[in-house]
């Protein structure tokens, strides 16, 4: 037992040691101002990457990104709902949503940057409206495939409007609507990033293009590991808070599998 | 029928509401200028061979960088699926370097390449190699153990059974995998050439944004739409087409 905890444990950690290590050696004696040696990058980091940089730079964004966020998530879930609900409203807007869904989110940068400026706002609703279709359109099919006997049995014991949402639809629209969730915020921190390149004096993305433009090459560095980071850190908060919000469905498709 | 009817109608409203508000002066007309304007522009900008060079650029970007990102996703793939123990070994690298924002890649791709093509493609192919990767892997789990198992007792060798077995359980999860990607990759496109200036449609957005050009700066961002609507729907083309064999497409159609 302890011995296959062991062996799982070797898996996981040993291509990611390898690989750090390999960088490490291939980096050490690096003078292509390019690629800083790895020990460079790692030794800049505390100096960089202080807790008065977190404070100016990296919960800004965080907030703009967890807002803009939470306004597409809200919007996306209660438009989906709508839309999906009814069939006519669905004929009527498809082709129109086809259209805006396709639009490739960064160039709504300079378009908001009309109306909102360059605060705050513009990125807030950069995020929210390039993250608002996939959530959108997922919770339309999530809607539209809500059991019909269910429907039926829900009417027939006149559950109806607001329960009927709150403990039919949006439930089985959930997978659905997470997983749009899930598309969205990876457009998210795109966006987050480019909007901050694009115009902003605080924000990571701002602070990575600042040391590229001074050629401040291993703070840049820094900066694109920061980015990882908080890539992966936000990609598993998700999955921890989509496997509370689903646990009943993960239970639900294992159980029907095996059987 | 009556959802084409009421599509058209929609689309129909749409673009009147595009041209009202401006006019009734609900938002400034410099801002977002009225449909007949932005079309105008549109018309102009279709007439000029700066905006086919732009858009030959974007799609340069855009198809090199998919099928860079397709070939290697999908052999990364089969091979961490083949080889055994290579998958578990690989898991944790791959979960960890997926949800990297190809975005944070930029300044690097300033730096090494400036505004070329290789630019674009750095963050085109990184973005989207990993939708391909990850859908592979997830088909070729997929592989009925039966099916697997029966090939090895017919003495199918490890490359037949690659191209008979794995592949044809894989390859609909492949193709969800290159629709995604191909999406992915013009988002990506577009986003290099409008933040770094790599030639192309973003650069023409970019362009058209510091010189004002506000309604040719809508129909540019109106073509990067219908690009990316065409590209979807055209990926979807394929899919049906590739997987005409395949339950899910057939059950479609006799239904």
């Amino acid at each position: 037992m302890i011995a296959r905890l062991l062996l799982k444990s070797l898996f996981v950690i040993a291509l990611p040691v390898v690989l750090v290590v390999v960088w490490w050696a291939a980096s050490a004696g690096s003078t292509d101002p390019f690629w800083p040696p790895l020990r460079t990058i790692v030794d800049t980091f505390p100096d960089v990457w202080t807790a008065d940089r977190l404070r100016t730079d990296v919960v800004p964004s965080l907030l703009r990104l967890l807002a803009g966020y939470a306004l597409a998530a809200l919007v996306g879930v209660a438009l989906g709902t709508v839309i999906g609900s009814y069939r006519a409203v669905r004929a009527v807007c498809e082709p129109v949503l086809e259209f805006l869904r396709a639009v490739p989110p960064p160039v709504l940068v300079p378009v908001i940057m009309l109306f909102a400026g360059i605060g705050d706002t513009m990125k807030i609703v950069v995020i929210a409206s390039g993250c608002v279709w996939p959530v959108l359109l997922n919770t339309v099919e999530g809607v539209r495939a809500v059991d019909s006997v269910m429907l039926e049995t829900a009417r027939s014991y006149g559950v109806s409007g607001l329960a009927r949402l709150r403990h039919l639809v949006l439930p089985s629209a959930s997978p659905q609507i997470f997983a749009g969730l899930r598309q969205a915020l990876s457009i998210g921190i795109i966006l987050m990033v480019i909007s901050e390149m694009f115009a902003a004096n605080n924000g990571i993305g701002f602070t990575v293009v600042q040391f590229q433009r001074s050629f401040a090459i291993p703070d840049m560095w820094t900066g694109i590991l920061v980015l990882g980071l908080l890539g992966f850190l936000l990609s598993v908060v998700f999955q921890l808070v989509e496997r509370r919000v689903l646990g009943w469905y993960h239970g639900l498709r294992a159980t029907t599998r095996r059987s | 029928m009556r959802n084409v009817a009421l599509g058209a109608a929609g689309l129909a409203a749409f673009l009147a509401l595009g041209e009202a508000v401006p006019r009734l002066g609900l938002v400034k007309e410099a801002y977002f200028p009225p449909t007949s304007r932005i079309a105008s522009a549109l018309g102009d900008e279709l007439s000029d061979d700066a905006f086919w060079h732009a858009l030959g650029d974007t799609l340069t970007g855009w198809a090199l960088g998919l099928a860079i990102a397709v070939c290697a996703g999908v052999a990364a793939g089969v091979v961490v699926s083949v080889v055994p123990y290579l998958r578990a070994a690989t898991a944790s690298t791959i979960e960890f370097l997926r949800p990297i924002p190809s975005v944070a890649l930029i300044p690097l791709a300033v730096l090494l390449y400036g505004t070329e093509l290789r630019s674009v493609l750095l963050l085109v192919v990184y973005a989207s190699f990993w939708q391909v990767l990850i859908q592979t892997l997830y088909g070729v789990q997929d592989v009925d153990p039966v099916a697997e198992e029966t090939a090895r007792s017919y003495g199918l060798g490890t490359w037949a059974r690659v191209r008979h077995v794995l592949w044809p359980t894989a390859l609909p999860y492949v193709m969800t995998g290159v629709r995604l990607a191909a999406a992915v990759a013009l988002i990506l496109a577009i986003t290099a050439e409008l933040v770094i200036g790599a030639p192309g449609l973003g650069q023409q957005i970019a362009v058209a944004q510091t010189s004002q050009a506000v309604p040719e700066m809508y129909a540019l961002i109106v073509v990067a739409g219908l690009l990316g609507l065409i590209i979807n729907v055209g990926a979807r083309t394929v899919e049906r087409w590739a997987l005409a064999w395949h339950q899910s497409v057939r059950g479609e159609v006799a239904v």
